[in-house]
């Protein structure tokens, strides 16, 4: 981890014109991030999808921000042309599903080297593809390089899905709900490819996720959303101190196979949670 | 109070026939919460499926309550065993309102004072008389599970069968859902028999637990031991402690994969 | 239009009872169809077409059936607005009357051709086997062959007249409407809900008409709309042929085929019937499309 910032987001808003009115999805979100584990955490409708689509241009949304800039260079008001040049090259997205995030009629060789088809670089895309099936620790590379989307496990399409989006080298991989799809032990050997990619090629990685357990034992540090707006921000090694009331009562409803309860707490829910300023840990606690 | 002795269940024929369930055997005793863990592809499900009467092609022996069970199931057994199914949004009809999806058991067993009922279940499950006339679709995820888990309390069954009752909902309704079904058990004294992929889920509801691996039992365990992690078996073991969170050394360690 | 506390008994998200549930779903659907301007029109046409009908004898200013020789042929004129056939007859009356005609085909055929496709459909989806085997293929002999050729055929064995005509034309018409119902019925049929209705241990008809027909009837009733264009197209078909409506009952295809020996000189005798048959099928196939946006959870 360097302590340059590569994302830096001031302020940002999303809003959805909808037919009963406006629904703001995003409000006021400020985070800044180095090459890193960032977690964003939150439950449905939290807005923690809406702002990973905002940072790359993707939401249906209405975008406002003070800053959002990727690099120095401004991710606002970008035509499509720049976004290209940005999306899959600098910045790429791992979404949930890899059974719909895969083209079913292309195999995944061929959308592999379609992938990395920008990048120049002195080996050939196939050659490059293998490397990358490698990467995310893929047994027999050129059995999945030629194989259909259909005929990969779950796990195994989302390693494939990641490899693809590491074929133009990212400095910064969106990764929402990667392996919510995928069964626990298949859910860490992801993420432990995730995890050695970020050290090894100092790449920053935005987690978002559901699962307050496994961003505690994964990430770096922690952002909390509810109704869109970021409630805390903490180190995820301190989730167990964290102090605002909607972070404590996530942790306290969750069942623990090691610390059996009677009975689960149930979350009370403060609608001033959605409109109250950000509590932010104070700054000695940030790495 | 379910007897399940040498169970298979085959899907497809010729090349593609999968043996989903492999010689299983299980007994769940009355009053019982009993679990069965597993990964995709264990067949936990589908151990399930086949005590409800939803899967056809089945070996072996089932009995519940004592009875032995056929290949048609009869409107008693049906009265006697209900289901809850993993999926609120897909196991309510879009096009019935709740009231419909309460009464129709009723109509179908011939039952008389409906109004009366359909009210004292949705009261059951916490929610008040103003969802009676309401469609699905304009209900949340976790009241939808509670208008399944009313659904299959209307009859008074003695077992419910639980398919990762809250794998699709967010970990704070969880909680109320995972509450609302122990109330349940205390006041009716009903048996569960619970399907999850999530150990914590089961070591939470359940006092005893089954882990299947590739349609086969892996081993029966307490609860009560889960948290000292004595496991017999390798890959409990493995599945107990991945599901602690993530560690990267951990994961060397996996076999398989 | 709709007053203020109609208007929220309607959208109330706790309704009170079964029947405000059903409306308030009902005008939920209305309020979708009445912002597609196209399918108000549609909507507009078919209004018009069943306003004609009914009160033919009021708007029509000839009689329809008998004309007076003297005035045969004549061009559209203040006294005759479409003009006049051969036999002197008002072809704006004509047309008029029409609507009846090509109404009752339409009707009649919509539902007697849907609920058997339906009913075939689903029955042959949800129980499979040799049923689906026997019901399929049968659907199949009568997809092989094209829908008017076949009609014709029936028409032309039963004989000429108007019941004849829509027996000829339900037959040849339900078995696309079993297609769709079974495609329907076979991704419903193994739904969590399909599944929880067998556990309250009702049997297979229960299921069939409870659960599984409400899921088919949507797309079935897009699909009827789209077809009544070709409904009418056939009926016409029939008519031009001689198979349909027996004369001097008026019918808009016969009417084509009765003016087409003077279709260069007296054009109007055959152009109008045919403008109001163009009409009509655009009408049902706009309101078809309006109702796809209402009716059919995937075009959303």
């Amino acid at each position: 981890m360097t302590e340059t910032s590569i994302l830096d987001v001031q302020n940002l808003n999303v809003r959805f014109d909808t037919p009963k009115g406006e629904f703001h999805a995003v409000k006021d979100v400020s985070f800044t991030m180095g090459r890193e584990k960032l977690a964003i955490v939150g439950e449905s409708g939290s807005g923690k999808t809406q702002t990973g689509r905002a940072i790359l241009g993707l939401t249906q949304g209405r975008i406002t921000a003070d800053r959002m800039t990727f690099h120095n260079s401004n991710l606002l008001g970008l035509s499509p042309k720049a976004w290209r040049e940005i999306r899959g090259r600098r910045i790429a997205m791992v979404m949930q599903d890899p059974k719909y995030s895969l083209n079913p009629v292309m195999t995944i060789g061929d959308q592999l080297i379609e992938a990395g088809q920008r990048h120049v670089g002195t080996v050939s895309p196939r050659q490059r593809g293998l490397e990358m099936l490698e990467a995310v620790k893929i047994r027999d590379p050129l059995r999945v390089f030629r194989a259909w989307p259909h005929e990969l496990s779950g796990g195994m399409g989302q390693r494939a899905m990641i490899a693809m989006m590491l074929m133009a080298e990212p400095e910064l991989l969106i990764a929402d709900e990667p392996t919510s799809a995928l069964d626990v032990t298949v859910r860490l050997q992801v993420l432990a490819i995730l995890d050695d990619l970020v050290k090894t090629r100092n790449m920053g990685l935005i987690f978002i996720s559901h699962d307050l357990n496994l961003v505690r034992t994964f990430a770096d540090r922690v952002l909390i959303m509810y109704g869109g707006r970021v409630v805390e921000e903490l180190p995820a090694r301190d989730l167990y101190s964290a102090t605002h009331p909607y972070t404590r009562g996530l942790l306290a409803c969750a069942p623990e196979v090691d610390n059996p309860k009677k009975r689960l707490a149930i979350l009370a829910r403060d609608p001033a949670w959605a409109d109250a300023p950000p509590a932010r840990q104070p700054a000695g606690g940030r790495p | 109070m379910i007897d399940i002795d040498k169970l298979s269940v085959v899907f497809g024929e010729g090349e593609d026939r999968v043996l989903a369930v492999d010689q299983f055997s299980l007994r769940v005793e009355a009053g019982e919460s009993f679990g069965l863990v597993g990964e995709s592809g264990s067949g936990k499900s589908t151990v399930l499926r086949a005590v409800a009467g939803l899967v056809d092609t089945w070996t072996g022996d089932m009995g519940v309550d004592g009875a032995k069970l056929g290949r048609k199931r009869s409107r008693d057994f049906y009265a006697k065993v209900q289901m809850v199914f993993q999926d609120p949004f897909g196991s309510l009809h879009p096009k019935h309102t709740i009231d419909r999806i309460l009464s129709e058991t009723l109509i179908v067993h011939g039952l008389d004072n409906r109004e009366a009922r359909v009210r004292a279940v949705l009261e059951q499950v916490q929610l008040g008389p103003s969802f009676r006339f309401r469609y699905p679709h304009q209900l949340s995820g976790g009241q939808r599970q509670r208008i399944a888990i009313a659904r299959a309390l209307v009859l008074n069954p003695r077992i419910i069968l639980l398919d990762e009752p809250t794998s699709a909902l967010d970990v704070s309704i969880q909680a109320e859902i995972l509450n609302l079904l122990d109330d349940i058990r205390t006041q009716l004294g009903v048996t569960y028999l619970l399907v999850s992929h999530d150990l914590g889920v089961v070591a939470h509801m359940c006092n005893r637990f089954a882990v299947m691996r590739q349609g086969r039992l892996v081993e029966v365990a307490e609860s009560g031991h889960l948290g000292t992690g004595v496991l017999s078996h390798a890959y409990s073991r493995q599945l107990l402690l991945a599901s602690k969170g993530y560690d990267r050394a951990l994961v060397d360690t996996f076999s398989d994969l | 239009m709709i007053s203020a506390s109609f208007r929220n008994w309607l959208l109330s998200d706790v309704p009170d009872s079964r029947f405000q549930a059903r409306m308030g779903r009902f005008y939920l659907g209305w309020l979708t169809f009445a912002r597609n301007p196209l399918a108000m029109l549609g909507l507009f046409i078919l209004i018009l077409l069943i306003v004609m009908a009914i009160f033919a004898p009021w708007i029509a200013p000839h009689n329809p059936l008998w004309g007076d020789l003297p005035d045969r042929l004549l061009p559209p004129s203040g006294k005759f607005l479409l003009g006049t056939d051969d036999q002197g007859r008002d072809i704006f009356s004509r047309i008029v009357f029409g609507a009846r005609t090509t109404l009752y085909i339409i009707g009649l055929v919509a539902v007697t051709a849907a609920p058997i496709g339906l009913l075939i459909g689903t029955t042959a989806g949800y129980l499979g086997g040799w049923v689906e085997t026997a019901l399929m293929r049968l659907t199949d002999a009568f997809l092989a062959y094209p829908k008017l050729i076949l009609a014709l055929a029936f028409a032309a064995a039963l004989g000429a007249g108007l019941e004849n005509a829509v027996l000829a034309i339900a037959i040849t018409s339900w078995p696309p409407y079993a297609r769709i119902a079974r495609a329907e019925t076979l991704t419903v049929r193994n739904s969590d809900y399909v599944a929880a209705a067998r556990m309250t241990g009702a049997g297979p008809l229960r299921i069939l008409f409870g659960h599984i027909m409400p899921m088919c009837i949507p797309s079935l009733i897009v699909r009827v709309s789209l077809d009544m264009a070709g409904i009418i197209l056939i009926a016409a078909g029939l008519g031009f042929l001689g198979l349909g409506v027996a004369p001097p009952q008026p019918e808009w295809g016969s009417m084509v085929s009765e003016g087409r020996s003077q279709i260069l000189e007296q054009w109007w005798v055959c152009t109008y019937p045919g403008i109001a048959i163009c009409i009509v099928s655009l009408g049902f196939n706009l309101i078809g499309d309006g109702l796809r946006d209402v009716l059919d959870p995937r075009g959303k």
